[in-house]
């Protein structure tokens, strides 16, 4: 073990890490704060939050986002809510209750002190983007509204129609630009991060290209903050944003940092259904739409009838009939697991057999068509218009999509890597939601960490280090500028035959096949045989046209797909060495009599933190031991 | 399907652009639009031809990264959808599809398709916010909203900023978006304090841009894909013109 992982607990009371925590970090100066210089890279709802925080408190910053404006971080996509443990419903609901659901829904591979912070401050997020302006759904009397969510019996889930990722990042972006216009943020759209310059062991700086001219750039600063979203798109069919990539936190990991893990990938279990090869993406629907639509197959397997001409007794609501308490509203894992397994024993639906009904006609009967518009109008017309086919008429069809990425950079409890002085906030850190993601987090972590906590605890880095000045003619900024050119210059170089999607396609296909809704060993040897290969073609045969010196987007993409190429081979890497089944991680060999997921808490209660040790060579599993002190350990059941 | 394209071609900012013929064969009725031009790119690099850039980034609706002019209607032919969402199943087989990027003084061409917008992000920043810094907020349920008000104020917030409006208005105004954010803010109790001085700075900025005047066309709403109403435009002139007598002060 090279990498010393120390997470830098607090002691004490679960419920008093966070306060004490705060209470003993250093504090800047105010009047020293504008001497700090911070990158971050992202500008999403952790990036971006956290580029106007720390600016509000005076920090220098500099933002980046490959996108041509920060509203458009792939954030803004999110639908269905935000988690916030107010018990403005009376149902129960407590600071402890969120986090118990939330460890529970990873299945105990998070950090207690992390996650329960986490349900703390998501009280402070609420009231922060109400008072930014952010228009919640609320009642006639004037007060706020809540929706239940998957794997919660509370309600407390705050919502912006199906666009709550939307109104969360304009509050965020909102505050940003506020910083922008002061002076305090500088903005580098169009901006993509290909390198982290790490110097006498920090983290002081990055190399950019700029995505309209093609010129690589330096810049340096005191601390580096990755905000750059998950990898999700390793997959290439995900419900993710096309641009969305893993190269920031690639880079990094190639500079030190160690990577955690990342097989826990969550495939979400309402999405469109694929429809053909040319497809580019796929698209979300809410999770929410489980509160209401009612997801069944026909019980015998090749039923071809139409779903009004199958009765009743015919169907088999097979969430209702598993889960009898949660229903509909099974976590998001176990949702999909369903969903694929009776697509597996032919009872799919849909021309392609990789779908199951998500049926609305009883709430429908029940609400009244004008209600379920109200709740979700925006999502059937997105169905709509997408299927050709009217959801208030028909059933919808769904199967599980790639959505969110739980693995990411290892953070330490001050969400700062194993590199000193590099930061990683959001889905780019690996720390909250364990093996699995409760619905409505993401918007919760990602908020948490950049308003909250990374505030605080980026000053006391500051504060408790004495950084050496540096410029861009330092030697490991040429280097790192020299590594970014001969990378580009390769690609341009190759002049093969096939064009970089195709080789995004071939691999998404890999890892969905072997790496995706479960894993067995079999096939996850076969995966780290063919990856290496594709790898090698892509090196020897890809065609990227133009120059590096123009808006080239192909090349763009040759830059993401290459690094994809990489972490896929992490990814089957650490599902190999995880047999235990757990959250996300469904492995085959480990599993219940009733075929839910078995974890081994006896082998496998760590997070595990790859390190890169070079190119050709394998890496180097570090292991953070997580101890549990106040929950008991059990077999998740949502029976 | 097979279509006929004729795009716009253009190589950089200050190059001369012309429109170029390209036959797209066999293409999906359930393609969407982009995924139509994905395959072209496919073609024209196995072809070894440069590829056709355009923004584009989530592709369900609501990032606002792209934004085509599609035979001369911004966003395409359905009404309330962006152009990553339009389907090819909405042209006739055998159809000329003619695509240019955004045109407006204030979005000038980067490359191809792909427009510089930024001036969008300028207006924000001119007071396209409430001043409320992190910490400090009171507790969210103080403040009662009622959900009338709520519902209108998220019928504008829903403003993607892809710049459809301005693409579309004979006069290349930015007025649907800039009111689009002023009367979301302007319906909430917590955007009353700077409503007036915001309504000031914002359509000065807008002018300041280069983009033109409203003169109540129509066209931004017929073209947005949220469907914001033109409605939001007269609350942003009452609001200036209340502004402007009283200098942003009440």
């Amino acid at each position: 073990m090279t990498v010393k992982l120390d997470a830098k607990m607090p002691t004490g009371a679960l419920a008093q890490k966070w306060d004490k925590h705060r209470f003993e970090m250093k504090l800047v100066n105010p009047a020293n704060k504008r001497k700090y210089s911070i990158i971050i890279v992202g500008s999403g709802l952790a990036g971006g939050a956290a580029a106007a925080t720390l600016s509000e408190l005076g920090y220098d910053v500099k933002c980046f986002c490959f996108q041509d404006s920060p509203r458009r971080a792939h954030s803004i996509a999110a639908q269905g809510g935000i988690n916030a443990a107010k018990n403005y419903q009376n149902d129960g609901d407590s600071i402890y209750r969120l986090f118990y659901d939330t460890i529970k829904g990873g299945d105990f591979r998070a950090r207690e002190a992390n996650v329960y912070r986490l349900a703390q401050l998501s009280v402070n997020i609420i009231d922060q983007c109400v008072a930014q302006g952010v228009p919640f759904a609320r009642e006639y009397g004037g007060l706020l509204a809540n929706r239940s969510f998957g794997g919660a019996q509370v309600s407390r889930t705050f919502y912006a129609r199906g666009q709550t990722g939307q109104q969360l990042l304009l509050g965020a972006y909102q505050a940003l630009e506020r910083q922008v216009a002061r002076g305090g943020v500088k903005m580098f759209p169009r901006t993509e991060m290909l390198d982290l310059v790490v110097i006498d062991g920090r983290a002081r700086g990055i190399i950019t290209r700029d995505l309209v001219t093609g010129a690589i750039e330096s810049h340096v600063a005191d601390a580096v903050v990755l905000g750059t979203g998950g990898y999700g798109n390793v997959f290439f069919l995900s419900t993710n944003a096309q641009g969305t990539n893993a190269t920031a936190i690639w880079r990094a990991y190639k500079r030190g940092a160690a990577f955690a893990n990342p097989c826990f990938t969550q495939i979400h279990p309402t999405c469109i259904p694929v429809s053909g090869e040319y497809q580019s993406k796929l698209t979300l629907m809410s999770e929410s739409l489980r509160n209401d639509g009612r997801v069944w197959v026909p019980i015998k397997a090749g039923d071809k009838r139409a779903a009004a001409d199958i009765p009743e007794t015919d169907r088999d609501y097979f969430l209702e009939r598993k889960y009898p308490s949660f229903g509909n509203l099974a976590p998001r894992d176990i949702a999909s697991r369903n969903a694929k397994e009776v697509c597996d024993e032919g009872r799919g639906v849909g021309e392609s057999g990789l779908g199951v009904y998500l049926d609305f006609s009883d709430a429908i009967k029940r609400l009244g068509a004008d209600v379920i518009r109200e709740r979700y109008g925006n999502l059937f017309e997105m169905y709509q218009r997408i299927t050709d086919e009217n959801p208030y008429q028909v059933p919808m069809r769904i199967y599980p999509a790639v959505h969110y990425t739980m693995g990411g950079l290892w953070v330490d409890y001050n969400l700062m890597s194993n590199v000193d002085g590099l930061h990683v906030i959001g889905e780019a850190n690996f720390s909250d939601h364990g093996a699995n993601r409760l619905g409505a987090s993401a918007l919760m972590q990602g908020l948490a960490d950049g308003y909250f906590i990374l505030p605080n605890t980026l000053g006391h880095y500051l504060a408790s280090n004495k950084l050496e000045k540096v410029d861009d003619s330092h030697p490991a900024f040429r280097e790192a500028r020299t590594a970014v050119d001969e990378r580009t210059n390769r690609f341009l170089s190759i002049n093969g035959k096939r064009t970089v999607a195709s080789f995004h396609r071939e691999l998404g296909k890999v890892v969905w096949d072997y790496c995706g809704m479960s894993r067995n060993e079999a096939g996850l040897r076969l995966a780290l045989e063919k990856i290496p290969q594709l790898r090698a073609e892509f090196w020897r045969d890809v065609n990227v046209p133009g120059s590096a010196a123009e808006l080239n987007q192909a090349l763009e993409r040759a830059g993401r797909v290459a690094d994809f190429m990489e972490l896929a081979e992490l990814m089957c890497i650490d599902a190999l060495h995880r047999t235990e089944s757990c959250g996300g991680h469904f492995r085959e060999e480990s599993q219940t009599p009733e075929g839910e997921a078995l974890r081994d808490d006896a082998n496998f209660t760590y997070a595990a933190a790859w390190e890169f040790a070079g190119e050709g060579k394998a890496p180097v599993l570090n292991r953070e031991p997580l101890l549990f002190e106040n929950v008991k350990l059990s077999q998740r059941s949502y029976k | 399907m097979n279509l006929t394209l004729h795009v716009w071609r253009q190589a950089g900012p200050d190059a001369p652009g012309k429109m170029v013929r390209y036959e797209a064969t066999d293409i999906s009725p359930d393609m969407s639009f982009l995924e139509m031009l994905d395959v072209v790119n496919e073609r024209l690099t196995a072809e070894g031809e440069t590829p056709i850039a355009f923004d584009h980034d989530c592709r369900e609706g609501i990032c606002g990264a792209c934004g085509l002019m599609i035979n001369g209607i911004a966003h395409g032919p359905e009404k309330g959808t962006a152009t990553c969402q339009l389907h090819m199943r909405s042209f006739s087989d055998g159809a000329a599809i003619y695509i240019e990027p955004w045109r407006a003084r204030a979005f000038p061409v980067i490359r191809d398709l792909a427009v510089d917008r930024s001036s969008l992000d300028r207006i924000i920043q001119a007071g396209g916010f409430i001043t409320a810094a992190t910490g400090g907020s009171q507790d969210a349920n103080a403040i009662l909203v009622p959900k009338e008000n709520v519902d209108d104020a998220m019928d504008s917030a829903a403003c993607i900023g892809c710049g459809a409006c301005a693409a579309a208005c004979p006069n290349a105004s930015a007025s649907l978006f800039t009111a689009a954010k002023i009367t979301h803010l302007g319906l909430l109790p917590q955007g009353q304090p700077e409503r007036y001085r915001r309504a000031l700075s914002m359509v000065g900025r807008m002018d300041l841009e280069g983009f033109g005047s409203c003169t109540l066309h129509g066209e931004c709403q017929e073209a947005c894909p949220k469907e914001i109403s033109i409605d939001t435009i007269t609350r942003m002139n009452r609001d200036f013109l209340r502004a402007s007598v009283t200098g942003g002060r009440e």
